[in-house]
């Protein structure tokens, strides 16, 4: 069984962010990047399966620029047997990410695509939806845990309302959610021992799509700050401040 | 604008969440959206009813008695279709994410998630939402007709009820509702106490908590005696201390409720990007130097096991 898995490069969860001088778009210089920490989770969860015997190949696909290769090595590095890069430096928005992954899909026919459930950029938790439904295929979104059972999945889902579980038979979409794994340590030198690991760079027009995004961030701003209040000594005067002042209790 | 709000449900019941989308509908076209509500013997509908809906229909079927992406999709795409609906809007919640994306993909539509603003500028739709883990709010045009969107809960508040009922109407499932996914078992909620993204109070604990019995005194106890809700950090589901449907934060669930009392909580990016939007804020935490006082309107550095029993005490014994 083959598994496909996406990556995004996005900003270390633990970096700075702070919106550019013009308003148009964040800081990136110097900014450290890194695997978006859902993708690494669903790469960990494909490498585990292929450990247990479950997986023959896992290959990787990032959509972006040349950088996007640091990404793409450190998933070799995790386990990957191979990655793909669709290199573009078009504006792309979830659909059409959707869409070319959608091509990369078809090209591969992997039995089960494993993804994060959001990038924690945009957060906008959407491609793996849109994807499934570009495929016509089963999805199982959120997921915190995977049973292979012949030809299905098992999965637990983590919804507002519980645990959900569901059974979708293979070919599906996988999307992870935080408690699926906790995804392994990538010592330097295993980054080092996997740069003999194919990586193939293609464009979207060799995928056979016209990218067009129909979403795009114009501007960005910081939040309103919110003002650090008072310091209380005790709870008596905690609650009569939360009385009197503040009338919410 | 045409709307077409699609309602939350478990496949039984109409929840009160689908409340802010009905909210967005009435400020963005008060006079020209429609309610679907989709599932199997669908109770609740008439909580629907009472906003200025053009009409509520309701979509009722065997294969659609739980909330099924791949089955529900077709049906909203069938209905945005048919109605000719220029957006097609849900609050956002884990059931209209696994949903609405889906829809989008189906129509081959534009999707903006979690808006909490919306003006037309130049004939162009722009949306607000918050970005990287709510440290920015971007700005984002769409065009493209329709447009899905998800809105933000604590952004849209409650509609307003209006004199009229709208009329309900039962509508065909369309054909070939797809199977192949099944639904198994959900497990977890209730617990008696009100919903956390609805609720006027949340008390938030963190890792330190230890375990889920400790969690429940401390937090559960404080809660109960404001008659609040439970939230956790990411920490402290991980740690098995909490239950999963309880973590706010950028991966969890955003809440804004009137008092949000965050205990031994450390107040990382990914955790305020859940709460900020509270109206009060108070934090217990036994280090002066954590950030969550950064945004505590009252700040009490303290040990948990010693002032929140007292609190509860004080509480419990100077009510009204
Ligand atoms: C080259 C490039 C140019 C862009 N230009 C613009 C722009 O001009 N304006 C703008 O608003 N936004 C731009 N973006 C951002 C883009 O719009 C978002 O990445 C897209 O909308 C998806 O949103 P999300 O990442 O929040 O997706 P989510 O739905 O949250 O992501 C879910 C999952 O989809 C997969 N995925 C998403 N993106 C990629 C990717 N690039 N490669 C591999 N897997 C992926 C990941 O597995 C991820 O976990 C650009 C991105 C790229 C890569
Ligand atoms: C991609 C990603 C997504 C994430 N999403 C979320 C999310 O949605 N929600 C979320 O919450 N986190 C999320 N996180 C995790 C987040 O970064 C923090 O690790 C987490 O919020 C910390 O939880 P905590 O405050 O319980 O624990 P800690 O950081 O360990 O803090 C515990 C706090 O308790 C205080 N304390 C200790 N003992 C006592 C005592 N006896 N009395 C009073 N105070 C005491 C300490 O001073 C400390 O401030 C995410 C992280 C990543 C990378």
């Amino acid at each position: 069984m083959k598994i496909l898995v996406s990556v995004k490069r996005v900003p270390d969860p633990y970096a700075k962010i702070s919106p550019n001088a013009a308003g148009t778009d964040i800081h990136r210089d110097g900014l450290q990047m890194a695997v978006n920490p859902f993708d690494e989770i669903a790469l960990e969860e494909a490498i585990r399966l292929k450990e247990a015997g479950k997986a023959t190949e896992v290959v990787a696909v990032s959509i972006g620029g040349a950088e996007c290769q640091e990404q793409l090595r450190t998933a070799l590095a995790m386990g990957a047997d191979r990655a793909i890069l669709v290199q573009t430096d078009a504006p792309l928005d979830a659909l059409s990410v959707a869409k070319i992954l959608a091509a990369v899909y078809r090209r591969e026919q992997p039995q089960l695509m494993l993804m994060g459930k959001q990038a924690i950029d945009m957060d906008e938790n959407q491609v793996g939806q849109m994807l499934a439904a570009i495929l016509d295929l089963p999805q199982a979104t959120f997921a915190s845990k995977i049973t292979l059972e012949d030809g299905s999945a098992v999965v637990e889902r983590e919804t507002d309302n519980g645990i959900e579980t569901l059974r979708i038979p293979l070919p599906a979409i996988i999307t992870a959610d935080l408690r699926l794994n906790e995804p392994r340590y990538v010592a330097l030198t295993g980054i080092v021992r996997a740069r003999s690991k194919p990586l193939e760079t293609i464009t979207p027009a060799e995928l056979g799509v016209q990218p067009h995004a129909r979403v795009r961030l114009t501007h960005v701003e910081a939040p309103p700050a919110r003002k650090a209040g008072k310091r209380v000594s005790d709870v008596h005067e905690l609650v009569r401040l939360l009385r009197e002042e503040a009338r919410v209790i | 604008m045409k709307i077409l709000v699609l309602a939350e449900t478990d496949g039984g019941r109409v929840s009160e969440k689908t409340l802010p989308a009905i909210a967005f509908a009435q400020q963005k076209s008060p006079d020209n959206f429609t309610v679907l509500a989709i599932g199997d013997s669908l109770q609740g509908v008439e909580s629907l009813t009472g906003y200025g809906a053009q009409t509520v229909l309701t979509v009722n079927h065997p294969a659609l008695a739980k909330p099924l992406a791949e089955r529900y999709a077709p049906v909203v795409a069938h209905y945005a279709r048919q109605l000719g609906a220029d957006a097609i809007v849900a609050t956002t919640t884990t059931f209209s994410r696994d949903l609405l994306a889906r829809v989008a993909g189906l129509l081959d539509a534009p999707m903006l998630s979690d808006i909490t603003a919306l003006e037309t500028t130049n004939g162009k739709l722009a949306a607000k939402r918050p970005i990287y883990s709510a440290n920015l709010i971007g700005t984002f045009e769409v065009e493209g007709n329709p447009v899905v969107m998800t809105v933000r809960g604590p952004s849209w508040g409650k509609p307003e009820p209006k004199g009229t009922q709208s009329p309900v109407q039962a509508a065909e499932a369309p054909a070939n509702i797809p199977t192949r996914s099944e639904w198994i078992s959900l497990q977890g909620g209730g617990g008696g106490r009100p919903d956390l993204t609805q609720a006027r109070v949340v008390v938030s604990g963190g890792r330190p908590l230890k375990d889920p019995e400790t969690f429940e005194k401390y937090i559960g106890g404080l809660a109960d005696a404001l008659g609040g809700a439970v939230g956790a950090t990411r920490a402290a589901v991980d740690a098995g201390i909490a239950p999963n449907e309880l973590q706010v934060g950028q991966t969890g669930k955003t809440v804004a409720p009137e008092l949000y009392i965050a205990v031994a909580v450390s107040g990382s990016v990914q955790h305020l990007a859940g709460m900020k939007d509270s109206k009060v804020i108070v934090a217990i935490n036994i280090d002066p130097e954590a950030p969550i006082f950064q945004v505590a309107d009252y700040g009490l550095v303290a040990d948990l096991y010693q002032v929140v029993p007292e609190l509860i005490e004080l509480l419990k014994n100077s009510k009204g």
